[in-house]
This record gives structure tokens, C-alpha cells and sequence, in this order.
């Protein structure tokens, strides 16, 4: 377990305050934010890289805020990789077993057998110059894993990857979870903050500005910030169906979104962009694939417009303009229609 | 074909006048001197054992400071101190005073009553007129190319990489052997090069504190001095010969190695 207690950090024109959170054993971690929020100080943090002004950081009940970097028994996997480019990589990967009790042959198969599992067990006696940016990744978290880190922190592991290796890399990173590894990953994707998290804490300016589950997070923001950073308020647990009129995203039994993707079919998420849906107050044929009739549950006026709650059997929320609200003469508990694209509907795979 | 620009053509000028500034003399030199001469002055005793001198003395000075030369440039290359630039410029110091007064500050401080002369006195060791005594105004000199050089290295070397091998459990002296030493060696070797060469090439330091035993640069003053320019010239041509092919043979080697740290 690893608990930061009022973390602060001050730079010249940045800072970390009072940053508190609980990773539990066996959690994913997303500590989502913007760039520049603090959220790679924060691993760096945890890892020893920056030493803190003030707060507490302990490891399974240790207190390693004053650990030097070698003793905290951290794994981190760095946002550029940082292989080592003068080494093999399986001299890479058995950097850390330098010292320990293995024999040689012994410390050959712990190689062998992780880069077996990372599917990197052809690259051994390669260089680094010679690899991929998705090859690297492996390398770098093999590198990692080999020392059993008590946590593995990842700083935006996804980021430099091209779209099919990233969806590669989260079944990698999904499954190295599985097996009980304990995750603190730090990402700006709200996508991947919910494929991968069981456990999401929004950084802002410094300061964690909501946590929780993905479901709470995305559904339930406490500020605007929050809400408009995750940007996907309609966001629902559903399963992903083909039939012989394309896809659709199964939310329950009689709510079904027609959907365009090429995902494979499968349990996931369905979002739908508050922005993206329609709304009249009778019955309207538009080119929208996606239609739903409810009753309107509550309006609330912010910054970017009124944010209007329909539960159409679904709690669905739509973004609409000041004008638009006046001109509809929305109420609550007016019956209403929502329409929205197959293409407005983002489906994210498990 | 592009247009040639003047500006173009008024460097190519110059820079061909440069470069016939510094060819020239040496051709000259070359010229007026035959084969032959060359030959029976590569078999004079005197000649081979002060060329042999010149090498192994301004070697072992070079590996010798390296010990610490190469740890310092790591520090300034990583650290952040008070006075850092004071130091910077302590370490050019070498380069920009006259080599003769460096040489009489160097007789000073190694001489029979000075305290390192002492202590060399108590080993039975004289510094003055001795190869350790070249030794020391070769690297006195020539120092500030490695700890340049190394620096440089160093300043390459991403921290990220070292901070990555502290987070893998490595104590900050294998960080150092392991990843910043062979990140760095490209420009290390370079220095080390470079350093040997310069003490190899050293006249104004060395001739103050070791007249004797002589070193090549010290005959061939000594030859123009007693018999004339026409004598001074194998021993010179041979010297810049041999020089030349150590250190083109030095840098091939370099060169070979560091192609394969990078592959």
C-alpha cells in the first residue's frame, strides 16, 4: 500500500500542495491530468527523483519520504523509457539483479522468462538503437518487473505509442495488473484512465481535485474542471454487439447506441460527448441514428452553456446554449427527445 | 548549379590562406629534409630513447591525472556549487599562462625543499631532472583538455538514464561504472587523446624543470642550438612522423570502439 499524506512541492513557477491519496495492494491507479498539472512530480516524488518540502509518503506502512531512490523498492517505468542504449537488452532487462543471490544461469532464465511474457523473448542480444518505440516500452517495463517492485509507477506509458500498440500495451499492462501487481500510472487520457483504472484521482494546478472510481469520477464530477476535463459525462458500462446492421453498444437489455467503430466485440465503455446529442420537444426525423425519448430531471446553468439531465431509461446529459434552452421552454419534468450519431457515440474496449 | 555567392568565394579565399598558413612551413620543412637523413636519425641512440621518453612520460602523466581529472568533470558536469565558474576558470588557467612560468611555478612546488619534493626525497625520488618531474609539466599543461573534454561527456550523458539505474537498486558508484563512465567514454577517450598529445608536444614547462633526461622536444631546441637549423630538421620531421601515426592509430582505435557502443 502507498499512501502520500499532504505532499508539497514548491518551484519557481509551479507547485504541489497538500497532495493526499491511497493506493491500496492490487489497485491501477490513474492519477489523471492536464499537462503541466504536477502529475509526473508526483511519481517522481514516489520514487525519490525530487525530494519534497513537506508531507509524508509511506510504503506498505514504511515511511520512505527521506529513503534514498536505491532503497525504496519502487519500480518506475520513465516516459521516454530510459533504456540503457550502450547495453543489450537483456543486459538492460538484468540490470538490478547485479549483486543479488541468483547465479548466472539462474539470473538468465528471470530474464528469459519475463521477456517471454512480454513478448520480447526474440530481442535479447539486441541493441536498443535497433528497436521500436513499442519494443522499448516492453524493455522498460521488463526491466522493472524483474526487481518485483512493491509498486510500478508509469509516467504516460501510452503516450508515444501509435494507436494499434496502444491497444496492445493496455492487454499488457490490463494482465500484469491481473497478476496483482500494484499500478500507479500517471496519464492526460481520460480513454485510458478508464480501460485501465480501477481507481482515478484528477490533478489540477498541484492539487488532487477529485478521486474515486472511473464510474464516480466520470459520472459524478465535483467541479467543472473535472467535468470538463473528463469531457464524457454520459459515460456507461456496456458491451459491444454486432449484428447484421453494423455495431452497437449494449447499455441494457432496451437501451442500445448504434455505434461506428472496428473495435472487436466485448464488454467496455460507451461515451457520448454532452455536446454531441440534440435535443426537441417533439418528435423530430433527423439523420440521427440514435433516438430516446425521456423526461427532463434537472437543469443547471455553468459556464460553458446549461447542462440539461434527461433520464431516457439512462441519465443522459446534454449541452446545450442559454438561447436554445429559452427557445425550447425546457422545464423539469418536461418530456423531451434526444438524438444523437452513431459516429457521436466513442466506444472503449476492456 | 547554385549561384555562387562572393561572400562564398571571399571565405574559400581565406580559409584556403589558413589552411596554407599551417601547411607550408611543415611542407617546407619536409622538403629540405631527405629520407635518408630521417633514416640515420631514427638510428642515433640519443634520438630513439628521448622520442621513447616523450611518449611513456606524457602516457603515464596522462593516466595517472586521469584519476582524478575524470572525477572532477563529472562533478562539474552534474553539480551545482558556489564559485563553479571560478573553478571552470582555475581549470583553463593552464592553457592561458606562459608555459615557461608555468614551468618555474612547477620547479617551486616540486624541488628538494618544497613539501612534495620532500616527501619524494624520503622515497628516493627527485622530481627535478627526472621523468616524474616531466611528467608532472606535461599533465600540468595539458590537463584542462581531458577534464574539457570529459565534461562535455558527461553534460551528454542523460540524467534521466542515471536516475533510472537508482530506481533499479544501483548504488550511485555502479551508476557511475555502469552507465555514466561508458556513456561518457566517447568524449573521455577523445580527451585522453587529446592530453597525451599536448604533453607530447610540450617544450616551455617541461625544459624548466627537466633539462634532463630530454625529451624530443628538448633535443631538437638543444640541435638548433648547437649545430643549426639543418640539424634540428630530421629530428623534427621524424618526431612529427611518429606523432602523426600515434595518433592516427589512436583515433582509428577510438573510432572502432565507439562505432560499437553505439550498435
Amino acid at each position: 500500500m502507498l499512501e502520500l499524506k499532504n505532499i508539497s512541492k514548491g518551484f519557481v513557477d509551479f507547485c504541489l500542495r497538500d497532495v493526499s491519496f491511497v493506493v491500496e495492494r492490487g489497485d491501477y491507479f490513474i492519477l489523471l491530468g492536464e499537462s503541466g498539472a504536477g502529475k509526473s512530480m508526483v511519481l517522481e516524488s514516489v520514487a525519490g527523483l525530487v525530494k519534497v518540502d513537506s508531507g509524508e509518503i509511506l510504503l506498505n506502512g514504511r515511511d520512505i519520504t527521506k529513503e534514498i531512490i536505491q532503497k525504496r523498492k519502487i519500480g518506475m517505468v520513465f516516459q521516454d523509457h530510459a533504456i540503457f542504449p550502450h547495453l543489450s537488452v537483456e543486459e538492460n532487462i538484468a540490470y538490478s539483479l547485479h549483486g543479488t543471490k541468483f547465479t548466472r544461469e539462474e539470473k538468465r532464465e528471470k530474464v528469459k522468462a519475463i521477456a517471454n511474457e512480454l513478448g520480447i523473448g526474440e530481442l535479447l542480444a539486441r541493441k536498443p538503437a535497433t528497436l521500436s518505440g513499442g519494443e522499448l516500452q516492453r524493455v522498460a517495463l521488463g526491466r522493472t518487473l524483474i526487481q518485483q517492485p512493491a509498486i510500478l509507477l508509469l509516467d504516460e506509458p501510452l503516450s508515444s505509442l501509435d494507436t494499434r500498440l496502444k491497444s496492445d500495451l493496455r492487454r499488457l499492462l490490463r494482465a500484469i495488473h491481473r497478476k496483482g501487481q500494484t499500478i500507479l500510472h500517471v496519464t492526460h487520457d481520460y480513454e485510458e484512465a478508464i480501460s485501465l483504472g480501477t481507481k482515478i484521482a484528477v490533478i489540477h494546478q498541484g492539487t488532487i481535485v477529485q478521486s474515486g472510481s472511473p464510474l464516480e469520477v466520470f459520472n459524478h464530477p465535483k467541479s467543472e474542471f473535472v467535468a470538463h476535463f473528463t469531457g464524457a459525462k454520459n459515460f456507461f458500462p456496456a458491451k459491444l454487439v454486432t449484428d447484421n446492421q453494423g455495431k452497437f453498444a449494449c447499455i441494457h437489455e432496451s437501451i442500445q447506441v448504434r455505434i461506428v467503430t472496428d473495435l472487436p466485440d466485448g464488454d467496455g465503455f460507451i461515451l457520448i460527448r454532452g455536446e454531441d446529442i440534440l435535443l426537441s420537444v417533439l418528435p423530430a426525423e433527423t439523420s440521427a441514428t440514435n433516438n430516446f425519448t425521456g423526461k427532463v430531471t434537472e437543469i443547471v446553468l455553468n459556464t460553458f452553456g446549461v447542462d440539461v439531465t434527461i433520464d431516457a431509461g439512462i441519465e443522459l446529459h446534454v449541452l446545450i446554449t442559454r438561447e436554445s434552452l429559452e427557445k425550447l421552454g425546457l422545464e423539469t419534468g418536461k418530456t423531451c427527445w434526444v438524438h444523437f450519431k452513431a459516429s457521436a457515440g466513442r466506444f472503449i474496449g476492456k | 548549379m547554385n549561384r555562387f555567392s562572393y561572400i562564398q568565394l571571399a571565405f574559400l579565399v581565406l580559409g584556403s590562406l589558413v589552411l596554407l598558413f599551417i601547411l607550408a612551413p611543415l611542407t617546407g620543412m619536409f622538403l629540405n629534409t631527405t629520407a635518408g637523413q630521417v633514416f640515420e636519425t631514427a638510428k642515433e641512440q640519443e634520438v630513439r630513447k628521448s622520442i621513447w621518453l616523450t611518449i611513456y612520460t606524457s602516457l603515464a602523466g596522462t593516466l595517472v591525472f586521469s584519476l582524478a581529472a575524470i572525477p572532477l568533470a563529472y562533478l562539474l558536469a552534474r553539480k551545482q556549487f558556489p564559485m563553479k565558474k571560478l573553478v571552470t576558470g582555475i581549470i583553463d588557467l593552464p592553457v592561458v599562462i606562459p608555459h615557461s612560468a608555468a614551468g618555474i611555478a612547477l620547479l617551486g612546488f616540486v624541488s628538494r625543499e618544497s613539501v612534495l619534493g620532500k616527501m619524494g626525497s624520503a622515497v628516493g625520488l627527485n622530481f627535478v631532472g627526472h621523468p616524474a618531474g616531466i611528467a608532472i609539466a606535461m599533465a600540468f599543461v595539458s590537463i584542462p583538455y581531458l577534464i574539457n573534454a570529459s565534461r562535455d561527456g558527461f553534460a551528454g550523458v542523460p540524467e534521466r538514464l542515471e536516475k533510472a539505474a537508482l530506481t533499479l537498486g544501483a548504488s550511485p558508484f555502479r551508476v557511475f561504472f555502469t552507465i555514466s563512465l561508458p556513456l561518457a567514454w566517447r568524449n573521455i577517450l577523445s580527451g585522453l587523446i587529446l592530453m597525451f598529445a599536448r604533453g607530447m608536444s610540450e617544450f616551455g614547462a617541461v625544459i624548466v624543470v627537466a633539462y634532463h633526461p630530454m625529451i624530443t622536444p628538448v633535443l631538437i631546441y638543444e640541435r638548433f642550438g648547437a649545430f643549426g637549423l639543418k640539424y634540428a630538421r630530421p629530428v623534427s620531421v621524424l618526431f612529427i612522423l611518429i606523432s602523426l601515426a600515434l595518433f592516427i592509430v589512436l583515433r582509428w582505435v577510438a573510432k572502432e570502439k565507439n562505432s560499437e557502443i553505439v550498435k
